[in-house]
């Protein structure tokens, strides 16, 4: 039985705001507030809010049939939680279905896979316990920033412990392979790789309402002849967006929200199921590995990551960014990583890019890319000046690590001593109430007391001991 | 066609243009032009055009000897050609101040008596039009209408006028009303007009008043450089001081104060970047105040004017090329530094943004964007990589081959063949 794997993508820039190089050491915000108000709230009513509704609609209508993916950077959680709680709530209500499945993705939508190995990890661990906390559910499965893979980006899911990925179906990598069969990672075999089919998943997203394409109209009942006609081995379908896709680049008024409400109909009718990425991982074999040496994603004509890192500009921002990556991991100063999740953001990069053929790019604010680089660059002047400012320059990162590590040993150890010092206080209390219980009580033996007296003597001795080397141990850290 | 000046004597922009136009036609290989110039000094290139010398052509008969002319002329123009012209004298001007082969004398360049030169050169092109055969008529800026216009009365042949620049760039709006009536006149009895640019293309029409079917936009070109020019190294400034450059007429129309105003902002926050301001102008004294007012003077130079060589040694040692025009119709000049390397920001309201992509744009008032971008260049490598590489590729396309090409097609379509 052939099934189809749904699958969304939510996520929204934090826009940077225009900052010029006078900025630079005297002010460190760096975000347009109004434009990041007005995006969110108007993607959100014309697009998100809309397209959850038909989601959560189609799910009630069709009991446990119609299954869906959905993955939010945390960046994208951040601004939806700030400016438009709604479209959380309404995830959240999907969520409570039982089937709607949540993936992982690294919390700042950035390329930190490419860039550094331990931030990756701890990038989307950050996302994993954000939808933890926000949808009740622990990700099994991966994707990747704008689904770029590569067989070391598969090791590193498999090592965190993800049974399978979601990647792009590239013609370059898959050449006479169907797109419509698991495979898995040529490292880790254990990690299975989930692929999108690139025309059907267009259809939807980048032509619904193209009147000059001869498919044109598309309904649904059409689209799942096209599913049913693929052959009977080919069983798994990906069809991955943005959820964007609904109402932003589709406009609602071609009726693709119709289009969607038929579709669990259709399916079942020529007996086709939907299924979540970890049930299809856990149901299906794969049925080879895919090697994949260099890196890949969902971008432009050349699926690959040159829209991004095409020209030495965007080069020499990334490695910028990613030369303090240690440095900010570190530190693990709470602004810091605030800014550090919103710069990482892979769109600061697009809008540098100067390839030709960019489908669907919004460069905001910015006239060109030498415009956004400027701009970008005189961000991360600042941003490094402030990461650089929390440490000398000198130390580097290892006997950094060593020293935070010391101080954070020596403040337990302190931590320690001060429970130990209030112990001893209070017994050294507890004695003097006794001491003076006995005073009263019998101040005719004189023997007693004495015994008494010298027992205190010593105790405030072992107390005094304590506090110093207390004081050594502050000083080290200072 | 008319032109006003030609290299290598060149007094403006309007020189190296008609030069490229003239090249380009002639490398269409089917179009032959007669360029008719006030006052040739006989070094000209004439592999690209017939030149006539309109010094040399007689308005008044005189009975001179073939050896007398061939004495007086020779270097410029040939004694039979004189004979051919002074079949065609069409009135007697003998009142009119002729010398003695019945010519009017020119100073070339652009003297006191302008205006009189322009009505000379507009008599004397009824004599050329009457005696050389030709289909079109192609006249350059507005000192050469009254005599496109002339020679369209008198043959019938259409009219076709290009426009470098007009009054409103010249003057920031502030126009000469005579100017002002020679150009409209001119383009009123155009039957088509080629604009440098989209910009100037849009003052014809809206400040000229000219139907927009019969105005076009013909974008300039630059020649390849020469090899030694080429050739000569671009010093290394990684990680040593940048020099940022200001290369035109120190007038109102470049806008030189913003460039001051924005290395004004760039050295309170650095230092490792000086500003050079090369050329003179009626502004100069003024800039220098500035300049000390400003107390930026130790790191802001002022060379003065430079010619030939100098020229391209300044933008191959220059790390970023400024152009801040108020009003441009189009500015060769940063095509010219783009082609020795050099990154170049240029304001938006010049004509050459219309073509380039890889430099940076910014409005001319815009002082902030301008430093951000000079200080950007200055501290990025990988951005003053980038913009020398393709901006020097790009450029390289720019040929006026392409333009003759779209010229060509324009004549065409003026005849209706």
């Amino acid at each position: 039985m052939k099934t189809i794997c749904l699958y969304f993508e939510i996520h929204q820039i934090v826009h940077l705001r225009r900052y010029r190089f006078f900025d630079i050491g005297t002010d460190h915000y760096y975000y347009d507030d109004y434009e990041n108000e007005r995006t969110i709230s108007d993607i959100a009513q014309r697009s998100y809010m809309p397209a959850l509704e038909t989601l959560l609609q189609m799910i009630r209508d069709n009991g446990k049939f119609f299954k869906v993916a959905f993955s939010l950077s945390g960046v994208g959680i951040e601004s939806l939680e700030q400016y438009a709680p709604e479209v959380i709530e309404k995830l959240q209500e999907l969520a409570e279905t039982g089937c709607v499945e949540f993936l992982a993705e690294p919390y700042s939508h950035g390329l930190s896979s490419l860039g550094n190995e331990e931030y990756f990890k701890q990038d989307v661990k950050k996302q994993s316990e954000k939808i933890k906390e926000y949808f009740g559910q622990t990700p099994k499965v991966l994707r990747n920033s704008s689904l770029i893979y590569n067989d070391d980006i598969g090791l590193m899911a498999h090592q965190m412990g993800f049974k399978g990925m979601l990647t792009e179906g590239a013609k370059h990598v898959l050449g006479w392979k169907s797109s419509h069969y698991l495979y898995h990672c040529a490292l880790a075999p254990k990690l299975k790789l989930l692929l999108r089919d690139v025309a059907l998943s267009d259809d939807i997203s980048l032509r619904f309402n193209n009147s000059e394409w001869n498919e044109y109209p598309l309904f649904a009942d059409r689209y799942m002849d096209k599913i049913a006609a693929l052959p009977d081995e080919e069983q798994m379908i990906g069809i991955f967006m943005n959820l964007s896709a609904l109402g932003i680049e589709q406009p609602l008024s071609s009726n693709i929200l119709e289009f969607f409400k038929a579709l669990p109909v259709c399916a079942k009718e020529r007996g086709i199921a939907f299924s979540t990425p970890s049930e299809v991982c856990m149901k299906m074999k794969s049925v080879a590995s895919l090697d994949v040496p260099y890196a890949l994603s969902w971008m432009d004509e050349e699926r690959d990551i040159s829209t991004w890192l095409g020209n030495p500009m965007q080069r020499e921002a990334f490695d910028k960014l990613y030369k303090v990556a240690d440095r900010v991991r570190i530190a693990n100063d709470p602004r810091i990583n605030q800014d550090w999740d919103y710069l990482q953001a892979s769109n600061n990069f697009r809008m540098m890019s100067t390839k030709r053929t960019n489908v669907g790019l919004d460069r905001g604010i910015y006239a060109s890319p030498f415009d956004a680089f400027t701009n970008y660059m005189n961000i991360l002047g600042d941003f490094i000046n402030r990461v650089n400012a929390l440490y000398p320059d000198e130390i580097d990162n290892e006997e950094l690590n060593g020293l935070l590590t010391t101080i954070r040993n020596q403040g337990e150890e302190i931590e320690m001593k001060d429970k130990e010092i209030s112990r001893l206080k209070a017994k050294v209390e507890k004695l003097e109430k006794e001491g003076d219980k006995l005073r009263s009580k019998s101040a005719k033996t004189s023997k007693t007391n004495k015994t008494a007296s010298a027992k205190k003597t010593s105790t405030t001795k072992k107390s005094t001991s304590v506090a110093s080397s207390k004081k050594t141990a502050s000083k080290k850290v200072e | 066609m008319f032109g006003w000046e030609y290299p290598p004597h060149v007094f403006g922009g309007l020189a190296t243009a008609n030069f490229g136009i003239s090249e380009g036609l002639y490398a269409q290989g089917d179009i032959e032009t007669t360029l008719c110039l006030p006052h040739p000094f006989g070094d000209e290139d004439r592999t690209y055009a017939n030149i006539v010398a309109m010094n040399c052509v007689p308005v008044a008969y005189r009975d001179v000897d073939y050896n007398y002319v061939e004495q007086r002329i020779g270097k410029i123009m040939s004694p039979d050609l004189y004979y051919k012209l002074r079949e065609h004298i069409y009135a007697d001007f003998n009142y009119m101040n002729v010398n003695d082969l019945g010519a009017f004398d020119f100073a070339g360049g652009y003297p006191s008596n302008l205006h009189e030169e322009i009505n000379n050169y507009s008599i004397i092109a009824g004599v050329v039009a009457r005696a050389i055969d030709f289909d079109i008529i192609h006249a350059h800026d507005w000192l050469t209408f009254p005599a496109g216009i002339h020679a369209k009365q008198i043959t019938g042949k259409p009219l076709c006028i290009h426009v470098h620049a007009t009054d409103f760039d010249r003057s920031r709006g502030k126009v000469n009303p005579t100017v002002y009536a020679i150009e409209k006149d001119g383009m009123d009895k155009a039957d088509c007009i080629m604009c440098v640019s989209e910009l100037t293309r849009q003052t014809v029409i809206n400040q000229y008043h000219q139907p927009p079917s019969k105005v076009f936009t013909v974008h300039n070109a630059v020649y390849p450089l020469k090899k030694e020019i080429a050739d000569m190294p671009r010093p290394c400034h990684k990680d040593k001081e940048k020099v940022v450059t200001f290369l035109g007429r120190l007038t109102m129309q470049k806008g030189p104060e913003y460039f001051v105003e924005a290395a004004n902002m760039v050295l309170h926050r650095t230092h490792n970047i000086r500003f050079c301001m090369a050329g003179s102008g009626d502004m100069m004294e003024q800039m220098i105040s500035l300049v000390a007012e400003r107390g930026i003077a130790d790191r802001f130079h002022f060379p003065g004017f430079m010619r030939g060589n100098e020229v391209y040694e300044c933008l191959k040692s220059s790390d970023v090329y400024v152009m801040p025009s108020v009003s441009e119709p189009f500015g060769i000049s940063p095509l010219e530094a783009m082609q020795c390397g050099t990154p170049t920001i240029i304001s938006k309201q010049s004509g050459c943004a219309e073509i380039l992509d890889n430099c940076i744009k910014v409005d001319y008032w815009d002082i902030h964007a301008m430093a951000d971008a000079i200080y950007s260049i200055c501290n990025n490598d990988s951005l003053f990589d980038y913009l020398s590489i393709e901006g020097k590729r790009e450029v390289d396309q720019i040929t006026w081959e392409k333009v003759g090409k779209w010229i060509r097609e324009l004549y065409l379509r003026t005849l209706g063949w």
